[in-house]
């Protein structure tokens, strides 16, 4: 056991006398994992009370999901919502995080505080608020309005990450193509963009996350045939425990750690 | 501008610049304007509306009553204490159980920690909904935590750890734990190695470098990535709400039933405007005594 006694640190502390620090440090990181994991082999549970391991496997809850008509609807609904979020407020946060992060003006920096304040606020607040003024133009339950309040929650997201992209981006390479005759907009298309796409495309994975799992907005403003997968699963989670809502969960977790790997091989590649 | 210009046109050229560029500022500052007012009209202004209508009362005239129930029911009393309750022991347990992991974190190599940090960040991209179900299912009465715990002996009866503060507590944690992770793990990598050298240079053990050097500087890391718990917390509502089992309920709770059960849009604005102004004030507070620009990434 000769790596216990080789020093782990510049402090000539040894990997033996941190052997506690390996060990606390293992089980925090199963605890953080093994909770979500755990669902999944629930997931294909025959009985209709979630078994680890299970005695009997079967695909019983993902046929009652695929088979029945709200789900899948309120499935689209979620994807769709992902999706035009997405595309709502990638172009918007990055124009915003390119101007403000290029000019010198004294507004800019308040409007950068602005622009993040939705991460900072009760989202409740945010639900209410636009629950509130979609009810006097008659606009709950609508695709649209889900899409424009989603967006705003996501906005900071792309805001912070596109402006640290931008704090690693060489400004000089801009002003070269510019000084080489490129307007300002191709200069930007065709140097800056391409340098930072990699967190263009995580931001954009951002809004769509942020946007589909969102809960509390989507109880609001979300309904009828435009309920989210989120809003349904919430308000099953409050009656029973409805094992489809396992199969359900194994879906989003396939989601989400496929998109989370994704932004982990832009970074390798931009590495 | 002027050192470089010849002949008498300098000044005609210098305010031509000077024009140019000031356009160039509002144009840039006008990419930000879809943005902006999109934040206004869906959320500042009607966030705005809400802070009038909590000064109404049910007749439509000007009215703190909203204010004074607050102050005087014992009901919402108790659901300020239940909300900072669970925000301050949520906050503390993601200290005691983040600090060393984000310690452990920094003193990887590079791949090594990239691979651990996977374990930080695959929760921190799962839906919030999914892992609140996940407890859900495994603290239950006849879940996995009490079927095992009474199959090992380590009880007889199966614990009430789910629909209660526990359930709560137990959620909260799980899912705020990689909000203090990451910026403190942030802090701690930029803590220069050098510091740590010239210390056990000067014949300090292990224990007496950390805490005389290492943890002093990863410090402001700990308290943003506290506040940002803290603050998350205060407005928290899907975990409470089902995991509380009802026993639980916290500010963001009852203005959601005032709006859902009671239609009544003052009583509820008026909490919301209460929460609104505790969360900015810990901010404002916060932002005095540590640069947010760190945890936020600003603009330059």
């Amino acid at each position: 056991m000769s790596w216990l006694n080789r020093p782990a640190s510049e402090t000539q502390i040894t990997h033996g006398q941190r052997l506690w620090l390996y060990i606390l440090a293992t089980v925090i990181m199963i605890l953080l994992v093994a909770p979500t994991v755990i669902v999944i082999p629930m997931s294909f549970s025959a009985s209709q009370y979630l078994e680890f391991p299970p005695r009997e496997w079967s695909l019983r809850w993902y046929e009652h999901y695929l088979n029945s008509p709200e789900w899948i609807q309120a499935t689209w609904t979620s994807l769709k919502a992902g999706f035009f979020t997405m595309c709502v407020a990638t172009p918007i946060g990055t124009a915003a995080a390119y101007g403000l992060f290029v000019t010198k003006h004294p507004l800019s920096r308040m409007f950068y505080v602005l622009l993040i304040t939705p991460i900072m606020i009760p989202v409740i607040l945010i639900a209410i608020a636009a629950f509130y003024v979609f009810v006097q133009i008659r606009m709950v339950n609508s695709m649209f309005g889900l899409v424009i309040a989603h967006s705003i929650l996501a906005l900071p997201l792309v805001l912070i990450v596109i402006s640290a992209a931008l704090k690693s981006f060489d400004m000089n390479l801009e002003m070269a193509a510019r000084s080489l005759g490129a307007s300002r907009f191709t200069a930007f298309m065709d140097v800056t963009l391409p340098q930072i796409r990699f967190s263009v495309l995580t931001a954009a994975l951002l809004s769509f996350l942020t946007s589909f799992d969102e809960v509390i907005v989507a109880m609001f403003v979300s309904g009828g045939d435009n309920s989210t997968l989120t809003r349904n699963m919430f308000n099953a989670l409050r009656d029973q425990i409805d094992p489809t809502i396992a199969s359900i969960s194994t879906i989003m977790i396939v989601i989400s750690s496929s998109l989370l790997i994704l932004t982990q091989l832009f970074r390798k590649s931009r590495d | 501008m002027t050192e470089l210009s010849i002949g008498s046109d300098s000044r005609a050229n210098e305010s031509t610049f000077l024009k140019q560029s000031r356009r160039e500022e509002w144009a840039l500052l006008g990419l930000a304007s879809p943005a902006i007012l999109t934040v206004l009209i869906v959320m500042v202004l009607p966030v705005g509306w809400l802070f009038y209508l909590s000064f109404l009362a049910d007749d439509g005239s000007f009215s703190l009553e909203h204010y004074n129930r607050m102050l005087e029911s014992k009901a919402y009393g108790r659901i300020f204490m239940t909300t900072f309750e669970v925000s301050f022991i949520t906050t503390g347990l993601c200290i005691l159980i983040g600090y060393p992991l984000a310690y452990f974190l920094s003193q990887l190599s590079s791949r090594m920690a990239a691979l651990c940090m996977l374990t930080v960040l695959l929760p921190f991209w799962t839906s919030l909904l999914v892992r609140t179900y996940a407890w859900l299912v495994l603290l239950q009465r006849k879940g996995l935590i009490n079927s095992w715990g009474i199959d090992l002996g380590l009880w007889d009866e199966p614990l009430k750890l789910v629909h209660n503060l526990n359930g709560t507590l137990i959620g909260m944690v799980h899912i705020m734990l990689p909000f203090l992770v990451l910026p403190l793990y942030g802090s701690m990598k930029a803590i220069s190695a050098d510091y740590l050298k010239a210390s056990s240079n000067l014949g300090a053990g292990p224990t007496q470098t950390f805490w005389n050097i290492f943890f002093p500087l990863s410090l402001p890391g700990l308290f943003a990535g506290a506040l940002i718990v803290f603050v998350l917390c205060l407005g928290f509502f899907v975990t409470p709400a089902v995991l509380g089992g009802g026993k639980v309920i916290m500010v963001s709770m009852q203005i959601t039933s005032n709006i859902e059960l009671f239609f009544n849009w003052g009583a509820a604005s008026a909490l919301g405007v209460v929460l609104l102004v505790i969360t900015l004030a810990i901010l404002l507070a916060a932002s005095r005594l540590l640069k947010l620009d760190n945890v936020l990434g600003g603009g330059h």
